[in-house]
């Protein structure tokens, strides 16, 4: 019905033992593309990901590889189609990084496993497209997270896979390593035309490597599509149960939870510089307001965040009184008011700021951040 | 430098022949009686030579060296795949019980048969060996269902070891009869008394595991990596791990039906050659361990003949003192890597 499909799940069901843990979910993915399962710790992904790789059996549904039913292939037949990495494999001693490679080989050689002229083309080939070329002759034991990634994508690229099954394949490498292996992967995936479907607990990443995102959560697909629909407005924080505003979609980044009690302090702010100061106070467990910010301001997704209350306003519009005397109420409130804004931008302020500026220091309340902290 | 590491391993494998090779002469001229090397050529090429001589050549001396190879090799290579079975060195048929169980059930069965020395066979023997190797092995996998702790399971296999020698030591002390004098000294495990009728049976059993073995050896390596991945390329897991206890079990019986429960050498010898080879091939591992358990066991085995002659020791008295070291030594071995890697 669907030639493009590579992978079509109709209503699975993924499971332990005699424990269900994601029940009814359905989804299609096309040759080339990405998806990407996210979702809280125990949700079911790898659970998920185990059964499309047939390391666990399917409780119900059928999962269609090209139009074929999973369960029909042939064991051999399925590692040539389909290579997986998982987390945790075992400690296999003294073995060069070459014969791990090597191994991705092993649903084509012959009962022997002897390595011929033309599997050490394709180990060389794919030695080369990720990379470590220079580790063949190093101990596999002995090298470093990140390169025995690559070496384990190397094995899998020697099967020839059209679909690539990957369990968190980044999550115990530095950053650089994780952008390094992402970035490969996304090369051969586009040159090889791969179907991959992985795990990944790193929101920000997912968002940007993949074509399609399924959230786990409760059992069930709770929901699927683009990076861009997936993780539109606040359902990245309903779907790990964050407290509202700690996790900024579009940027990925994250804040700590604000810190409860009346506002001691009012941070006047704008163009990302007060951003800072918000996590500063949070750090020391002061709570604060802070405005006035357009809604188009860089530190507004922090502020919503970690402030107590924030002042907000149209983009690119005059001020209304109203939210100036909101803000004065506010500042009646704290002990203190820091402006976070550098001295060049204070030259020719808005009316608004200096207002407010005026009023803190008519109180004298307005003190440098670095006044506030020591003192 | 793909060749020269093929090379360092063929010339490794010739080295080991030669020593068995050597080994088996030493064990044939040198005992209680010295025969000298040039009549043992002179029995063998059906020369002219003492008559005594050519019994204690062919009879006794010639069956037991070719036994105590043979039997070295199949628990080294028992030894390997179990390793491989519970991915840890420290796996051997004799630590985990599976050569008391077998042990266990040779001695009742020596018991029982007592009256009927025909059905005495080799291959009652062995039957009856893998049997008491297979309860043994069956509670060890319980056991290792349990737990998931390597040291734990080794505990419970010494443990069932235990069980099972007492259960064997009672049975013994109940038939302490005239007819199984041998069964007392047999189930401190000797290689003494291998009749050629032994040797064939062993010779048999001991080929048809090894041709197991080389077919497992490209699944072997795969498993390695892990269950899972090992099934991601295609290896039938079930069927896999049912042939490595099976075959292993087999082999295990087969040394404690002739020569009764050798310790060690299915722990040390794999990981000296592991060492020696610098390699985890089992392509190159199987012909290793089959060669160097073999030449462990001849070198032992003299040393239990001749070091107190003419009083013989126990092979596992031997096989301790050059063992145990070995496992104790890979074991900080195995330690001070994990405190660098960490």
């Amino acid at each position: 019905m669907n030639d493009r499909a590579s992978i079509r799940c109709e209503n699975i069901s993924v499971g332990y033992g005699d424990h269900v843990v994601v029940s009814d979910a359905s989804l299609m993915l096309h040759k080339g593309e990405i998806l990407t399962l996210i979702g809280p710790n125990g949700a079911g992904k790898s659970t998920l990901l185990k059964t499309l790789a047939r390391v666990l059996p399917l409780k119900a549904g059928t999962v269609y590889l090209s139009g074929q039913d999973l369960m029909s292939f042939k064991n051999r037949e399925l590692a040539q189609k389909m290579a997986v990495l998982l987390t945790h494999g075992k400690d296999p001693g003294m073995i060069t990084c070459r014969e791990v490679i090597e191994m991705g080989r092993f649903p084509y050689t012959n009962m022997a496993g002897t390595i011929t002229a033309s599997d050490r083309t394709i180990v060389e080939e794919a030695m080369e497209q990720t990379g470590v070329r220079e580790l063949a002759q190093r101990e596999y034991t002995r090298i470093s997270d990140g390169q025995r990634q690559r070496v384990l994508l190397a094995r899998a690229l020697c099967q020839q896979p059209e679909i690539l099954i990957l369990d968190e394949p980044i999550s115990y490498l530095d950053i650089k390593y994780k952008l390094e292996f992402l970035t490969t992967l996304q090369r051969l995936v586009k040159q090889r035309d791969i179907t991959v479907v992985m795990t990944l607990h790193e929101l920000d990443l997912a968002a940007r490597v993949s074509d399609r995102i399924a959230c786990i959560k409760d059992g069930k697909i709770h929901r699927m599509g683009t990076p861009e629909e997936v993780m539109e407005g606040d359902y990245m924080e309903t779907l790990f149960d964050l407290p509202a505003g700690s996790y900024d979609a579009v940027t990925g980044s994250v804040e700590m939870e604000k810190i409860p009690g009346a506002s001691r302090v009012f941070v006047l702010c704008g163009t990302g510089n007060g951003t800072g100061a918000f996590r500063a106070l949070q750090r020391r467990q002061i709570p604060f307001d802070a405005g006035i910010l357009w809604r188009n301001d860089r530190d507004l997704p922090a502020a919503k965040a970690l402030a107590r209350s924030v002042i907000e306003t149209a983009p690119f519009a005059t001020v209304t009184d109203e939210a100036i005397r909101q803000a004065e109420k506010m500042i009646d409130g704290c002990e203190t008011v820091i402006c976070t804004l550098e001295e060049t931008d204070r030259i020719h302020p808005a009316e608004h700021l200096r207002t407010l500026m005026c009023y803190a220091e008519q109180q004298g309340k307005l003190r440098d951040m670095e006044d506030l902290f020591n003192g | 430098m793909e060749r020269g590491s093929n090379g360092k391993f063929n010339g490794i494998m010739v080295l080991l022949g030669l020593m068995i090779l050597g080994m088996l002469l030493m064990n044939i001229c040198i005992g209680s009686v010295r025969i000298p090397l040039r009549e043992v050529i002179a029995v063998f090429r059906g020369g002219t030579a003492d008559p005594v001589n050519r019994d204690i050549v062919l009879q006794l001396r010639f069956p037991r060296a070719l036994a105590a190879m043979l039997l070295g090799g199949g628990l080294a290579l028992s030894g390997y795949l179990l390793q491989t079975y519970f991915h840890n060195p420290i796996a051997g048929p004799y630590i985990l019980g599976i050569s008391s169980g077998a042990k266990l059930m040779v001695a009742v069965t020596m018991v029982v048969l007592a009256g009927n020395l025909r059905a005495f066979t080799s291959v009652t023997m062995i039957a009856a060996a893998f049997l008491g190797a297979m309860m043994a092995m069956g509670l060890v996998l319980l056991v290792a269902r349990v737990v998931h702790n390597m040291a734990v399971l080794v505990v419970a296999g010494v443990m069932i070891g235990y069980i099972c020698s007492a259960i064997t030591e009672i049975v013994v002390t109940f038939a302490a009869d005239s007819d199984i004098v041998n069964l007392h000294n047999w189930s401190r495990g000797s290689f003494s008394g291998i009749t050629w009728n032994n040797v064939l049976a062993l010779t048999v059993i001991t080929v048809l595991c090894v041709i197991a073995a080389v077919i497992m050896a490209k699944s072997i390596n795969a498993y390695q990596m892990g269950e899972q991945y090992a099934s991601s390329v295609g290896v039938n897991v079930k069927v896999f791990r049912v042939l490595l206890v099976l075959v292993s079990s087999l082999l295990s019986a087969t040394v404690t039906a002739f020569a009764g429960p050798v310790s060690f050498v299915g722990i040390a010898v794999p990981h000296l050659i592991r060492t020696v080879l610098h390699t985890a091939d089992p392509k190159k591992i199987i012909p290793g361990c089959l060669l160097g358990g073999g030449l462990f066991c001849l070198v032992c085995d003299f040393l239990a003949r001749t070091m107190l002659s003419p009083t013989e020791m126990n092979i596992s008295t031997v096989t301790a003192i050059f063992g145990a070291p070995v496992v104790i030594a890979m074991l900080l071995r195995r330690q001070k890597e994990r405190e660098v890697s960490a």
